[in-house]
């Protein structure tokens, strides 16, 4: 009888745990979010430098990124910080960090692309009134390239979003695991548990990714 | 008559390819200098190096008899005092007209905001432009950008002007008051650069013309001259392609 | 760091890896299959499939695969269907990555100048020839650098297989962990394993992007 097995999301505290769990997940996609993505501007404004051992070391440092799989580099943080650095993070400021520097790396990439494709006349122009490279920067490049960037940077958002599922993989107390330990607790009451707080969580995700994915392709057409 | 700029013996070159090649020329104070020559002869490239834009590989610039160092940084302090304006007008379209205008004389220049705005309020008024402030450039024609650009240029009281083809893009309807504009600051004794394929026009402004080709200086002729009685045949020539 | 260790942990890593190469090659094939016939109806504006292709998009794009594979394999045999690991990964993968290459088809169809399809009616071309000759060479050249990048990111999300205890690389590398704890040996393998797949097809990617953008069409 599937139907039976929604009043376990409803049973006892069982909803507000998964909640609960569900704030933990966004608590750190957010500060990686807003940590990452001011890092991640100030790393594609410097990859719009000339230097070439400054890109060369950014450029890796994406690419790094951007091959490793998220499980993987959240399990290198995870074992290697404490044992290299002697670093003994909770396991959800590990994965804050893992998350942040993934945002950064990802943003940096969208940033130099905006910020790339602004006309070299406006630069010239820019240049021609007497602006320095600061002021080049503040009052014409970026406000120019926000539009520009702003598309996928709500893709991006949505993917960290989604990606934090993956919390569950080094311990930490999220939605997922909140979810596991609700249908191990009520394995004999109801067997089809699995099937409902999966779906429960399947649906949570889409509700939070969902808007970000329609405000993408809505400024994408403007 | 006071020099205001020289240039000596500039050469510059993309990769392999020579674009300019010994170019010498004196700007003297209040003079119009019209560029002129068939398309791909350097003129751009030519005006643009003379405010930096463009890096050249020998040459020295002279600027109110000062010899200029070339880096980036000398450039960017140059600048305020050479306004130039480019054949896609080029205002910033994240910012309205006034911000437009405003934006080197505070930022730059670190004018009052107070001063900033008046002096372009009065320069919007000479181009007939005044009520334009809030406007955005998306909402304007590119007449009226472009006379926005001269004014942004202005604004920064340059010492002398740079013109690139700053009618090419526009309708013919609308060359002619950016013309106007153009022909009243040479009465004001501004010193100009001017590049433009308006035959007519320099005929009228021009106390001297260069005519470039190849990336060569072929002639330095007087403009009363130059229409008349050009020294080259190729000049010749092209005055005539140019239906003149 | 142990050489010796990581020689003597290679045979199990080569199944891994032989493992999460043909999962994502299968789940790739299937992805690109299933997205080709999504954007086809999108870009015939089929009705009823349509709309069914369009919640399908949404629904796959904003939702994690971590929890599709969760619901699949766990939630399911809830309601009578129960599938093995391997079976649930393939179409775990192909689920996800259905909607990543439909929008990659549909970004090379919808890049086509409106120009070209003008031209093609003008010379009296069918909508089926129009289709055949116009439309799908161009689109599909269009499509390739984003087709890449999927599969990129699809061969990347096998990781997550290890959720499901599918002994592919990542797989592999954390039981290995969890029985000799010979943590830095087993994660550069690892990483090594999957810089081996990925920086090839990065490269090539990057290659692709800049043909595209710069020849091909170019005119």
């Amino acid at each position: 009888m599937a139907h039976s097995g929604i009043n376990l999301i409803f049973e006892g505290q069982n909803l507000p745990r998964l909640l609960g769990g569900l704030w933990i997940t966004i608590r750190v996609a957010l500060i990686a979010i807003i940590a990452g993505g001011v890092l991640g501007i100030f790393l594609g404004v410097l990859r719009t430098f000339k230097n070439r051992f400054l890109r060369f070391i950014l450029r890796l440092y994406l690419e790094f990124f951007r091959i490793v799989p998220t499980v993987v580099l959240l399990f290198l943080f995870y074992y290697i910080l404490p044992k290299s650095m002697n670093l003994n993070l909770p396991a959800a400021e590990v994965a804050t960090l893992v998350f942040t520097l993934w945002m950064a790396a990802e943003a940096s990439d969208i940033v130099r692309g905006a910020l790339i494709s602004v006309p070299q006349h406006q630069v010239d122009s820019g240049l021609a009134i007497g602006l320095n490279r600061s002021q080049l920067y503040y009052y014409v490049l970026i406000p120019q390239s926000l539009k520009l960037m702003l598309p996928a940077m709500m893709n991006l958002i949505s993917r960290i979003i989604k990606t934090t599922s993956l919390l569950l993989l080094i311990s930490v107390l999220d939605v997922i695991n909140v979810g596991q330990q609700i249908i191990e607790a009520n394995q004999k009451q109801y067997p089809q548990g699995a099937f409902w707080v999966y779906g429960v969580i399947f649906v949570l995700y889409f509700l939070i990714c969902y808007p970000f994915s329609l405000l993408a392709k809505k400024l994408q057409k403007d | 008559m006071t020099e205001l700029l020289r240039v000596e013996h500039l050469n510059k070159a993309y990769g392999e390819v020579p674009v300019l090649q010994d170019i010498s020329f004196t700007v003297n104070t209040g003079e119009v200098q019209v560029v002129l020559g068939p398309s791909g002869s350097g003129k751009s490239t030519l005006i643009r190096c003379l405010n930096g834009l463009e890096p050249y590989q020998s040459g020295t610039i002279y600027f109110q008899g000062q010899k200029v160092d070339p880096t980036p940084k000398n450039w960017q302090l140059l600048r305020q005092k050479i306004g130039m304006v480019f054949q896609s007008y080029d205002l910033f379209p994240n910012l309205n007209i006034m911000d437009n205008i405003t934006l080197g004389p505070i930022k730059v220049q670190k004018q009052s905001k107070a001063t900033a705005q008046k002096e372009a309020l009065r320069l919007l008024d000479t181009v007939g432009l005044a009520d334009y402030t809030a406007k955005f450039p998306r909402e304007l024609s590119g007449g009226q950008k472009q006379r926005i650009a001269i004014v942004r240029a202005l604004a920064l009281h340059p010492d002398f002007m740079l013109f690139d083809e700053v009618t090419a893009s526009l309708d013919p309807e609308m060359v002619r008051g950016v013309l106007e504009i153009m022909a009243n600051l040479a009465k004001q004794k501004m010193t100009m650069i001017v590049v433009t394929h308006e035959m007519n026009f320099a005929q009228q402004i021009a106390d001297n013309v260069l005519f470039l080709d190849d990336g060569h200086i072929l002639e330095s002729t007087p403009g009363k001259d130059f229409f008349t009685n050009p020294q080259t045949d190729r000049a010749k020539e092209f005055l005539q392609s140019m239906d003149f | 760091m142990s050489w010796q260790i990581i020689q003597q942990s290679l045979p199990m890593f080569q199944k891994g890896f032989i493992l999460t190469l043909q999962m994502s090659a299968l789940g790739i094939l299937g992805a690109i299959i299933l997205g080709l016939m999504c954007s086809l109806c999108q870009y015939f504006k089929i009705p009823v499939l349509k709309q069914i292709v369009g919640a399908y998009i949404e629904l796959s794009r904003n939702t994690p695969l971590l929890i599709q594979l969760f619901f699949i394999y766990y939630g399911l045999p809830g309601i009578g269907l129960k599938l093995s690991a391997y079976t649930c990964g393939i179409i775990g993968l192909i689920f996800l990555g259905g909607s990543y290459m439909a929008e990659g088809f549909s970004g090379g169809f919808d890049g086509i100048p409106n120009s070209q399809i003008e031209s093609g009616k003008a010379i009296g071309l069918s909508q089926g020839q129009l289709t055949r000759y116009v439309v799908f060479p161009q689109g599909f050249a269009l499509s390739i650098p984003a087709l890449a990048a999927n599969i990129i990111f699809l061969i990347k999300e096998t990781s997550i297989f290890t959720v499901i205890a599918i002994p592919e690389l990542t797989n592999t590398a954390l039981d290995l962990i969890g029985l000799y704890y010979h943590t830095n040996e087993y994660l550069l393998v690892l990483v090594v394993g999957y810089a081996i797949i990925l920086i090839p097809l990065s490269i090539i990617l990057t290659w692709l992007e800049r043909r595209i953008r710069y020849g091909t069409f170019g005119d």
